[in-house]
């Protein structure tokens, strides 16, 4: 890949002919820089950063997805902005400020219209894929949050005011939404399964997390986890945890519980808690390393400078890690070989072996949040 | 509410002295932490716009004491463990200077 990026070094300057080798995107990703409105292009394979992207906005609380080919990249940014960025070129190709205030996105399952969830004015907004030109306009009684994508040319959210979900069916000249009823109090996050069987949507407002089945013709709101840690005060929960990296694993959901330091697991089958696991704080992401039982989980402030390896048979923490200060997201390879971890306030992306659990690189990125590998491109949910 | 922040806000200290040091940690936990939901820019997010303007009309007392205590039946957590009134009062003096 070195070659490649000296090769593309050298595009900048004109009058010279196409690359001898092209830029193969599968090994890519990109790191929000969230003060600096900015994206660092990073090479799995040579564990290093190799260009930045400039002029994406606010990009507080930013995420991304993927277009199937894993060329462009989609970036839902805080300030409305969404921005189609070229990952071969490292080049901004379309930006639209779509809202005052957006939160999320998603695309497709064939890869043709990128949805974005705004908090003001609250609703969603679908766009064309190739030129992020509007294509339709659902506006909601407040700020949407959970934004999937489901098969069929459909995305799924929720409103945080009004609890109300509904499904969105773009697969025909007009859109079709159907409302899925009321999840609960202030949900605050929501995600589909791996396999878009379920969506499950968690509860601020009230205990529990709530499961639609989107298999079903009708799915139908099936609340769980109403009581858990019903004897202990709740703690401040001083920042809302994501539930993107939701881990499904050992045929359990692992749940970061809500004003409580502890995972909550629970057999996928019945929806019945299973065990808790007492962890370091409040759990943000709780994302299972591919191909093995563990799950990682990172935590609230200020608490953050801590990471924990979970054993989903056991149930107990095996690793506690302290890699950095502010460690705000984690990125498996999608083999499950390694583990990228931002740490906010020291400026870096820490890169761990997670056989070993050891370091094994690092590179310098400024205020880094969430990291994201091309290889998103290819799942649901993502 | 509103009233119940005002009589809190009775009992927290008039001046907000902290040190040089502490006062740039303090700057930094407004725009990452509190940047989480109210925006790295305090456009707003889940939580409502923190801009100067958007908190013109609001005491700095009443502002600490949310600061400190949260606000029941939202998102808002009390900071109270990570904070003493002096710092949540130089935080509200902090958020009403442009």
């Amino acid at each position: 890949m070195k070659r490649a990026f000296v090769l593309l070094a050298f595009l900048a300057t004109p009058l010279l002919a196409a690359p001898e080798t092209p830029l193969a995107t599968g090994d890519l990703g990109l790191v929000i820089e969230r003060a600096t409105g900015s994206l660092l292009v990073i090479d799995r394979s040579d564990r290093a950063a190799i260009g930045r992207i400039e002029g994406l906005g606010d990009l507080s609380h930013a995420s991304m997805t993927y277009s199937p080919d894993e060329r462009f990249a989609y970036v839902f940014g805080r300030d409305g902005g969404l921005t189609k960025v070229d990952m071969v070129t490292q080049e901004i190709v379309a930006r639209t400020v779509q809202a005052g205030n957006s939160i999320g996105g998603a695309i497709s399952d064939d890869g043709k219209l990128v949805a974005v969830s705004n908090y003001e004015p609250g609703g969603v907004k679908v766009f064309d894929a190739d030129k992020l030109a509007l294509i339709a306009d659902i506006p909601a009684d407040g700020k949407t949050i959970g934004l999937v994508d489901v098969p069929g040319r459909r995305f799924a959210w929720t409103v945080w005011d009004t609890g109300e979900v509904y499904l969105g069916d773009f697969s025909g000249p007009e859109p079709k939404i159907a409302a899925l009823g009321k999840a609960g109090k202030n949900p605050f996050d929501a995600v589909i399964t791996d396999d878009a069987h379920t969506y499950l949507v968690g509860l601020f407002g009230e205990k529990g997390v709530t499961a639609y089945d989107l298999w079903s013709d009708k799915p139908e709101p099936r609340k769980f986890l109403t009581d858990y840690g019903k004897t202990g005060e709740d703690m401040p929960v001083y920042k809302m945890p994501h539930l993107q990296g939701w881990a499904f694993t050992e045929g359990q959901y692992a749940l970061p519980a809500v004003g409580r330091h502890e995972l909550l697991w629970v057999n996928r089958d019945t929806l019945e808690e299973v065990a808790t696991t007492p962890v370091h704080g409040q759990p943000v992401f709780v994302i299972a390393q591919p191909a093995s039982p563990f799950v990682w989980v990172n935590f609230a402030t200020p608490l953050n400078d801590t990471v924990q390896v979970v054993d989903s048979r056991t149930h107990e923490v095996v690793a506690t890690l302290t890699p950095g200060k502010a460690i705000l997201h984690m990125e498996f390879a999608p083999r499950g070989a390694e583990v990228w971890i931002s740490s906010r306030d020291d400026n870096k992306v820490l890169i761990y072996d997670t056989r070993t659990r050891e370091k094994v690189g690092e590179f310098a990125a400024e205020a880094p949040s969430g990291i994201f590998f091309t290889a998103r491109a290819h799942q649901p949910g993502l | 509410m509103r009233s119940l922040a005002i009589l809190l806000a009775l009992a927290l200290p008039a001046s907000a002295e902290v040190a040089p040091k502490r006062a740039a940690e303090l700057q930094h936990m407004v725009t990452q932490d509190c940047g989480s939901c109210h925006g790295l820019t305090r456009k707003g997010g889940l939580g409502s716009p923190l801009t100067a303007q958007a908190l013109a009309h609001a005491e700095p007392e009443a502002l600490a004491s949310i600061i400190l205590d949260g606000v029941p039946e939202t998102a808002m957590p009390p900071w109270r463990p990570l904070l003493t009134e002096e710092e949540a009062m130089w935080i509200a003096r902090y958020l009403k200077q442009d």
